[in-house]
């Protein structure tokens, strides 16, 4: 007989890591996003070369061999990064890059009256976007936001594979230890399967509130 | 350490050989979710609500679990109940069923962006339903999917690394293998980068074409 509790406890402090690099992850992406989503839509070649070579490069391959990149090559370029943040960094930066796409949808779907009507009213263009395009632009972006975050929290289990001890290797974990395959794997994959629904359970709150302010502005 | 180019050219062969993997699986993959993806759509259409439900759910838990839990599941837990899959077999399932739901939804758009009147007219010009769907829906609803479909194709090559978590010796578990045993790790996965970076560069020239060719078919 096999007493589970201890390795419930194994699991769910492997829930808790998952849980961590989820938030770190969707913050630095959150960033990098609006960084490069706005930085493709600039007047200066340089800033839009530059941010086009990143969303480009991060989505050409996928976070699995960025990750390894990170992990293994760059410490010879002098920067050992722990585990941890080796996960938050590759897992910031691609679904950052595929963020910023969305951010840039979003922000080039607000109307181009808008712009005009901005500099009718003497705006600057920092203004602009403050006050008129994101507040409409926002609304727009969190639904896909919601499916990058959820990616995200899929690309977790990922980090499992340099060591970190987050849910997927716990479970493998688990598996070693017991033999037993059924029971920690199920059980993972309804913990993935209920952060997923918090994620667009809460999204889908925000962008209620979010867009309750704008009654009567958008037709 | 250094970036070295007899090295580069020493492990070209066996990472080729990876590589041929990673196409294999990528190909198969897509067949499997070509085929179980239009199984899906179709099951969701149907006018049994116990079975829309049920698949809809099992959709929804696919997508919103890691693919590599999905994998482990697969290749760990099948052999328990006496289903034994050789680890392309068991990845090639895996990747193919995960897509399966995104391409699921393709099919459902497409098939639902045909308006209804073409039904209708199928319909008045007394057409059988094998008549409508082959005749008249098919060809409406599938030119538009392509583009979608073949987006989905490249995010599905771009996670074929995965694979290696399961003992695939695609390219990624070659790189791991080459790296660990010469204990050089720029070279190995600056590569496997490099190799998925100019495939996805090249796809996404492929995509724009595809896209001018088939995504405006509405007017």
């Amino acid at each position: 007989m096999i007493d589970w509790s201890g390795y419930l406890s194994l699991i769910l402090e492997g829930a808790l890591v998952t849980l961590q690099l989820t938030v770190m992850g969707s913050a630095l992406a959150l960033v990098m996003a609006f960084l490069a989503g706005l930085g493709r839509l600039s007047r200066f070649f340089l800033v839009r070369a530059l941010a086009t070579t990143y969303i480009e490069f991060f989505r050409g391959t996928s976070i699995f061999v960025q990750l390894f990149w990170v992990y293994f090559v760059l410490p010879f370029a002098g920067f050992t990064l722990t585990p941890l943040q080796a996960g938050v960094l590759a897992l910031g930066l691609n679904v950052g890059a595929y963020a910023a796409e969305v951010v840039r949808g979003a922000v080039k779907a607000v109307g181009r009256e808008q712009t005009e009507a901005c500099t009718a009213l003497n705006l600057s263009r920092y203004q602009r976007m403050r006050h008129v395009i994101l507040p409409q632009a926002l609304p727009l972006m969190l639904p896909t936001f919601c499916n990058n975050a959820i990616e995200l929290l899929k690309g977790t289990a990922v980090v499992s594979l340099i060591s970190l001890t987050d849910l997927t290797f716990q479970a493998q974990v688990v598996r070693a230890q017991t033999g037993n395959t059924l029971i920690p794997f199920t059980t993972i994959l309804i913990l993935y399967f209920a952060m997923a629904w918090v994620i667009s359970v809460s999204m889908r709150w925000l962008e209620r509130r979010m867009t309750r302010n704008l009654d009567g502005v958008r037709i | 350490m250094e970036w070295d180019w007899d090295f580069v050219w020493q492990i070209m062969p066996t990472l080729l050989e990876g590589f041929k993997i990673t196409i294999l699986a990528t190909v198969l993959g897509a067949a499997v979710a070509a085929v179980i993806g239009l199984a899906l759509a179709i099951a969701r259409r149907s006018p049994i609500a116990a079975v829309s439900r049920t698949v809809g759910f099992v959709s929804e838990f696919i997508r919103g679990t890691p693919l590599l839990v999905q994998l482990y599941f697969i290749f760990y837990v099948l052999p328990d109940i006496g289903i034994r899959l050789s680890p392309l077999v068991a990845g090639v399932i895996g990747i193919g069923v995960h897509y399966a739901t995104y391409t699921a939804e393709v099919y459902r758009a497409g098939i639902e962006n045909v308006p209804r009147g073409q039904w209708e007219a199928a319909k008045a010009a007394n057409l059988t339903t094998r008549q409508a769907w082959i005749h008249v829906i098919l060809p409406q609803a599938v030119p538009p999917m392509i583009p979608a479909l073949a987006n989905y194709f490249i995010a599905m090559f771009k996670e074929t690394p995965l694979l290696s978590a399961i003992t695939v010796l695609e390219l990624m578990n070659q790189a791991k293998s080459i790296a660990n045993s010469n204990y050089r790790y720029i070279e190995p996965m600056t590569l496997v980068g490099v190799f998925f970076l100019v495939v996805s560069l090249i796809s996404v020239v492929g995509l724009r074409w595809l896209e001018e060719r088939y995504a405006r078919m509405d007017d």
